[in-house]
């Protein structure tokens, strides 16, 4: 019988795009993505100078504070991770330059040997650890970057130079999967994103010898993700970079759409780094919330720094609580659950794992909805910045003098409270078969299944007070 | 069985949540909230569904402004120039007010909140994550009691 989600949609649905001619070829030029790729270069160079130009001035009506803290970020959250997985990835122009220098050439496929030093990533850090870290240590300065114009030239351009650093000392696309602190939330949210990259018939891939797609050919170069294209099965270490579909002599590869959320069920490379993730943006999530759009100052005076104490006590409340507390909150439930479930045989650490997957549908509600109550009140300012980028006095598209001007604010609590709904149900329709998956026997999956659903309702719960409680 | 268990319990809980909306009383408050980088003091100020709400906005340091979400109206006040508005607080939930004249690099994070009480816009959605969550297991035993 066909499993299906709310008994509605079946699981195994896929709706392949690229067998539209003109899909598969867009896919299949070497144009694409790299059209995107230098358009969106073309953007940050506007946004790197405006953010030097802009300097420590207040940043409301910056160009590159506007497009990368609301129109960026809500792209992601709203559109990009959710529906197209890694589709920022796609055209993220921060790796081109070590793409450029390994390869010799933006365009071209030149050969199967690549420039640069192309060492090995060490085996200790092949972990989301070095990423989780760095993005929780990119928020300390959230209170900066987020007004601060100079802040954020700061940030992009060291995050552009931290990618072509690593890019000539290791291999392919190293930086993206071990270090950019973008990098990890966009691939644990992807788990539920509603479109993957995936081999067709594995047939095919079977009797190819030569796994072109990972070796690469003269139409392609071979992963840079360093994925196995012909076999891999969930989404978030695939950057969407479409090379595999232009070196698959075979035309194997598909671009599907798909139910949200069935990598949550694909019990692969699941781990404590991933689990981790999953707590860190839960934990990020609700003090940025506290800080940025909730009304008390003294928190305020602490993110931006008004005094030395007062920073340091920010920066230490909330590496506990993402890192420690969070983690230690749901560790208690997994503990109830293993001892409701009554399944000695199974073990603490694995519960703990497979029911953190429970937190992505969640997370990613939580975050869309926090964003939501960002875009909505000052969308606007976007019509100023980019009429006028550099603050010169221009009018490109006579926007210009448009005040700013919250929209739609008296609908803010209701869509923010129907997002956390329907994001926990997401995560309830795939915990009750996490603990199926967890436990051996339904019994114990129903049993064990009762306390994380407590957590999720909780969770869930905080986070509708804290929104609009 | 199990649809109408929980429709049942839903509606409960609406018709106890529209009998709380019913305004109770209305009032006059006067609320006096000083603007200072980067907050509002008071922060929060709760009022009741169809209160009259006269506020005056006081700045102690530079030009700040009061836009009040939902509401759709604004204020602002220079130091030692007051600002001030009055409207009948008809839409329950909590709003946010926010600072509309730019006064600084955490401008648009000045925000305080107005809370129009009974807050039915929270409880509604509160009690349907409840239901939900009491409704999928009930959902569960009812499968388990097919099944077995
Ligand atoms: S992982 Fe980071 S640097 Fe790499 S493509 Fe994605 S966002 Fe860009
Ligand atoms: S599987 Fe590899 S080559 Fe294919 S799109 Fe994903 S990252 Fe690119
Ligand atoms: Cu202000």
């Amino acid at each position: 019988m066909a499993d299906k989600l709310f008994g509605l949609i079946d699981l195994n649905w896929r709706f392949e795009l690229t067998k539209f001619k003109l899909i598969r070829n867009l896919f299949k030029s070497r144009w694409f993505p790299l059209l995107a790729i230098i358009l969106n270069l073309f953007i940050f160079v506007i946004i790197l100078i405006s953010g030097l130009i802009g300097g420590f001035s207040a940043g409301n009506y910056n160009f590159g504070i506007m497009i990368v803290w609301i129109l960026w970020w809500v792209m992601l959250m709203f559109v990009l991770v959710p529906i197209f997985s890694r589709a920022w990835c796609l055209m993220c122009p921060f790796p081109v330059f070590s793409d450029w220098l390994q390869r010799g050439a933006l365009f071209a496929v030149t050969g199967l040997k690549l420039k640069g030093l192309g060492l090995k990533w060490p085996k200790a850090l092949k972990n989301m650890w070095v990423m989780n870290i760095l993005f929780l240590v990119t928020t300390f300065f959230s209170g900066f970057f987020t007004v601060r114009p100079l802040a954020t030239f700061i940030l992009l351009g060291g995050i552009i130079l931290l990618a072509f650093l690593i890019g000539l000392v290791f291999e392919k696309r190293s930086f993206c999967l071990y270090v950019c602190p973008v990098s990890g939330f966009q691939g644990l949210y992807s788990q539920f994103a509603m479109a993957e990259v995936r081999r067709k018939d594995p047939e095919i891939c079977k009797n190819h010898k030569v796994k072109t797609c990972y070796v690469g050919n003269e139409c392609g170069y071979g992963c840079p993700w360093m994925l196995t294209p012909f076999n891999f099965t969930k989404n978030t270490y695939c950057g969407m970079c479409l090379e595999c579909f232009k070196s698959c002599p075979h035309d194997n590869m598909a671009f599907n759409l798909r139910p949200p959320g069935v990598d949550l069920l694909v019990d692969e490379k699941r781990g404590l780094d991933e689990a981790w993730k999953a707590f860190i943006m839960l934990g990020i999530a609700m003090v940025f919330f506290l800080t940025m759009q909730g009304p008390w100052g003294f928190l305020k005076d602490w993110v931006r720094g008004a005094s030395l104490t007062g920073y340091l006590t920010f920066i230490s409340l909330h590496t506990a609580f993402s890192l420690l507390i969070v983690p230690a909150i749901f560790f208690f439930f997994s503990y109830l659950s293993k001892s409701f479930s009554g399944a000695k045989e199974v073990s603490l650490k694995k519960i703990f794992t497979n029911f953190s997957y429970t937190l992505v549908p969640l997370g990613l509600g939580v975050w869309i909805a926090f964003s939501v109550g960002i875009v909505l009140p000052n969308g606007s300012y976007i019509l100023h910045i980019i009429s006028d980028p550099f603050a010169w006095g221009w009018n490109l598209f006579g926007t210009r003098s448009v005040p700013w001007t919250p929209v739609f604010t008296g609908a803010l609590g209701y869509l923010q409270g129907a997002v956390l709904v329907l994001f926990y149900l997401f995560s309830l329709a795939y915990g009750t078969r996490l603990s199926k998956q967890t436990y051996p026997t339904d019994g114990q999956a129903k049993r064990g299944w009762i306390p994380i659903l407590i957590f999720l309702t909780l969770a869930t719960l905080a986070f509708l007070w804290l929104y609009i409680g | 069985m199990k649809n109408i268990r929980a429709i049942s319990i839903f509606s409960f809980i609406v018709y106890s949540l529209w009998l709380m909306a019913s305004p109770a009383q209305a009032a006059e408050k006067f609320f006096e909230i000083k603007a200072k980088k980067f907050s509002y003091t008071p922060n929060i100020i709760t009022v009741n569904r169809g209160d009259t709400v006269k506020i005056r906005l006081l700045s102690e340091d530079v030009h700040h402004g009061f836009f009040l979400d939902g509401y759709g109206i604004k204020t602002s006040a220079h130091p030692g120039m007051d600002g001030s508005l009055k409207f009948i607080a008809d839409k329950p939930g909590r709003y946010t007010f926010r600072c509309s004249v730019t006064c600084g690099e955490f401008h648009p994070y000045m925000v305080g909140y107005l809370v129009v009480g009974p807050n039915s816009r929270f409880w509604l959605f509160a009690a349907i994550v409840l239901v939900i969550g009491i409704g999928s297991i009930i959902t569960l035993n009812r499968v388990k009691k097919t099944n077995g």
